[in-house]
C-alpha cells in the first residue's frame, strides 16, 4: 500500500510563497493498494491536482471516503474532473448527519446548484454512486478494508482505518479528543471523565498498531489554550494517540492556515527535540510526496 | 391498542415538542458563542423530550455504538457537543409543549415530578454504591419513566382525561384506568416507544415495569420505583396518579428503609425540588 497527500491545509486554501514546501491545498489523501485500487480520503481543494494526475488513467474507478462535510473537506468535489467523463465510476462514501438526517450525496448536490456552480448534478457524465457507511462496519474496496469510527468534531466526523495487503493506515479527519466539560469540583466530573476515558480507549483500539497514523494537529499547546472546543487536535495530542496506539509513523496534518513553511519547520524541530523517544517516526504531512509503507 | 394505532403514535411522537423552559434556554444558549458546554448539557438532560430524541438518534445503527448510549453526557462524548447542541435546537424548532392540553394534565407539574424522580433515583443509586454510569442511567430512567403520560396528554387528550378523572375520583392506579379508556397504559406506551427508539434494555425495563416489581430483577427499575413514590410522598409536582405505593419487602431490603424512613434518611429533599423548579419555570 502507498499513499500521497494532495492537500494538507486546514480550513481554507493558502497559496503563496510561504506555503510552497508543505502545500496550501485543503485535505485530500490518495491511497493505492498493491493492486492499484484507488481510495481517496476527503475532497478538499487538493483533489483538483489529483484529478489532473488521473486523466492519463481514464476510465477510472475511484472510491472517495468523506470524513465530514465541512467545506474544506468537500469543496474540491465539483472540480474532480473524472465526474464529467463517461465510463468513470465514482463512489462517494460518508455518514448520515444526525442533525439534518441527510446522506453524503448532499455534499455534492448542495454545491451543484445554479447559484454556486454552472453544471447541474444531472449533467455529470460519470457514474456516481453514494454509499452510507456506519461506524464499526467495514467496507471492502478491492483487497482493502475500510472501517469508520466516530471521532469528535463540531459535525459528524469519521476517522477511517484502511487495512490492506498486511498494512494499515488511519486518518482521523478533523478530531479534537474530548475534554471533560466539568470542573473537578463539579459532581458530574468523575462520571463524565469515565465516559471520556472509555471513548479514548475505543479510539486507541481503532488505530492500534497502524503503520501510518495521520492526525489533525492544527495547534500548538499555546494556541490550543484559546481554541478548545473548536474541534481540532494538537501536535501533543497526536503524539499521545500515536504512542497509545503503537503507531509506526505519525503524520501531522491539517496545518493551521496562517502557518508558514518556516514555522512548520521550526515546530517540527522542536517536536523532535522534545519527543526523542516516542517509539514512532514523526513526520509532517507534505503535498506531493509518495509514501510507501 | 392496535398495531396501526401504535405506529400512528410513534409517528406523532416524532413531532412532539419539548418543554417551554428548555426550548427557551436552548435557543438562548445556542445563540451565545460563549455559552458553557455544561450549561447546554444540563438543559438538554433535564428535558424528557430532548433527551429521548437525542438518545433515539444516537442509538440508531447509523452511529454504530458498541454499547447503547443511555445519557446525554455520553452522547456528547461520543459525537461531540456541537452536534448534540444542534440536535437540541432542531427539537426546539418544533415549538413548545402546550401547558394547557385538553386532558387538563399540567405538564409543568408533570415535569417537576419527572425531574425530582430523576434526581432522587440517582441519589438512591449513589446511596447503594452503584457505579457512576449506573447512577447516571438512574437519572435518565427517572426522567423518562412516565414519558407515556405526556404522550397521552398531547395525542390522546380526551381518553387520557377520562382516565385521570376516574383515577382521581375512585382512587385507582392511573395505569389501570388508562387501560380502560386508552387500551394501553403509560408503562406499555413508554415501553413500546423505548423499544422503537433502541434505548437500552435496562432503561426499557425500568419504564415498562416501574409499577410491577415482581416481573424482573433490575436495580435501576428499583431505584425509579422508590424515587417515584418518594417524589409523590413529598408532593413534588403531580404525576396524575393519586396513589402512593408502600415499599414492598424487596425494596425495603434493597434500600434498608420503608418509604417514610427513606424520605427522612435522604435529608433535605426540598433543595431537589427547588433546583428542579429552576429548570421549569419561565
Amino acid at each position: 500500500m502507498k499513499f500521497k497527500f494532495w492537500g494538507v491545509r486546514g480550513s481554507i486554501p493558502t497559496p503563496g510563497p510561504n506555503t510552497v514546501k508543505y502545500g496550501g491545498n485543503t485535505t485530500c489523501i490518495e491511497i493505492r493498494t498493491d493492486d492499484n485500487d484507488l481510495i481517496i480520503i476527503d475532497a478538499g481543494t487538493g483533489i483538483h491536482a489529483l484529478a489532473q494526475n488521473l486523466l492519463k488513467e481514464m476510465p477510472i474507478q475511484a472510491h472517495i471516503f468523506i470524513t465530514h462535510t465541512h467545506w474544506d473537506h468537500i469543496q474540491g468535489l465539483p472540480f474532480f474532473i473524472p465526474i464529467f467523463i463517461p465510463n468513470n465510476q465514482i463512489t462517494i462514501y460518508g455518514g448520515i448527519d444526525p442533525v439534518t438526517n441527510e446522506t453524503i450525496n448532499r455534499a455534492l448536490s448542495v454545491q451543484l446548484q445554479y447559484s454556486f456552480f454552472p453544471i447541474r448534478e444531472a449533467q455529470l457524465n460519470a457514474r456516481i454512486n453514494y454509499t452510507t457507511v456506519m461506524p464499526g462496519v467495514p467496507v471492502k474496496v478491492g483487497s482493502a478494508t475500510i472501517t469508520p469510527i466516530v471521532l469528535s468534531h463540531p459535525v459528524l466526523n469519521f476517522g477511517y482505518r484502511i487495512d490492506c495487503d498486511g498494512q494499515s493506515i488511519f486518518f482521523t479527519g478533523d478530531y479534537e479528543p474530548q475534554l471533560n466539560i466539568y470542573d473537578p469540583e463539579d459532581d458530574e466530573y468523575v462520571e463524565f471523565q469515565s465516559f471520556v476515558d472509555a471513548k479514548w480507549n475505543e479510539v486507541v483500539l481503532a488505530m492500534k498498531d497502524v503503520d501510518a497514523l495521520i492526525v489533525d494537529s492544527s495547534y500548538t499547546n499555546e494556541e490550543y489554550a484559546s481554541k478548545q472546543g473548536w474541534g481540532h487536535g494538537t501536535y501533543d495530542s497526536g503524539i499521545k494517540l500515536a504512542t497509545a496506539a503503537n503507531a509506526k509513523k505519525l503524520f501531522f496534518t491539517h496545518h493551521e492556515p496562517t502557518r508558514s513553511d518556516a514555522s512548520l519547520d521550526a515546530i517540527y524541530q522542536s517536536l523532535l527535540q522534545n519527543h526523542p523517544e516516542t517509539g514512532c517516526e514523526l513526520l509532517l504531512a507534505q503535498e506531493g510526496v509518495d509514501i510507501l509503507l | 391498542m392496535s398495531n396501526s394505532k401504535n405506529e400512528k403514535l410513534i409517528v406523532l411522537v416524532e413531532k412532539m415538542p419539548a418543554f417551554p423552559r428548555s426550548v427557551q434556554q436552548v435557543v438562548q444558549l445556542t445563540s451565545d458563542i460563549n455559552a458553557s458546554a455544561k450549561d447546554i448539557v444540563r438543559v438538554i438532560e433535564c428535558d424528557p423530550v430532548m433527551t429521548v430524541k437525542i438518545l433515539k438518534s444516537i442509538n440508531s445503527s447509523f452511529y454504530g455504538l458498541p454499547h447503547k448510549v443511555t445519557s446525554v453526557q455520553r452522547a456528547v462524548v461520543h459525537i461531540g457537543l456541537n452536534t448534540i447542541k444542534n440536535m437540541a435546537l432542531g427539537v426546539a424548532a418544533m415549538g413548545m409543549l402546550n401547558a394547557d392540553n385538553k386532558a387538563n394534565f399540567n405538564t409543568s407539574s408533570f415535569l417537576l415530578h419527572s425531574l425530582t424522580t430523576a434526581s432522587i433515583s440517582k441519589m438512591l443509586a449513589e446511596r447503594i454504591s452503584l457505579s457512576s454510569i449506573e447512577c447516571s442511567d438512574c437519572f435518565v430512567a427517572g426522567l423518562l419513566h412516565d414519558f407515556g403520560k405526556v404522550v397521552f396528554a398531547e395525542f390522546m387528550p380526551n381518553e387520557f382525561k377520562l382516565a385521570l378523572e376516574k383515577s382521581k375520583e375512585q382512587q385507582l392506579p392511573l395505569h389501570q384506568t388508562e387501560l380502560e379508556f386508552i387500551g394501553i397504559s403509560h408503562t406499555q406506551a413508554g415501553k413500546m416507544l423505548a423499544e422503537k427508539w433502541d434505548l437500552s434494555e435496562t432503561l426499557i425495563d425500568a419504564i415498562a415495569h416501574h409499577h410491577e416489581l415482581d416481573l424482573s430483577q433490575n436495580v435501576l427499575r428499583d431505584c425509579v420505583f422508590a424515587a417515584n413514590q418518594i417524589s409523590k410522598y413529598m408532593q413534588f409536582g403531580d404525576s396524575g396518579n393519586p396513589l402512593i405505593e408502600d415499599f414492598p419487602q424487596s425494596i425495603v431490603a434493597r434500600f434498608g428503609q420503608d418509604l417514610p424512613g427513606m424520605c427522612g434518611a435522604l435529608g433535605n429533599l426540598e433543595s431537589i425540588k427547588t433546583e428542579a423548579q429552576s429548570f421549569i419555570n419561565l
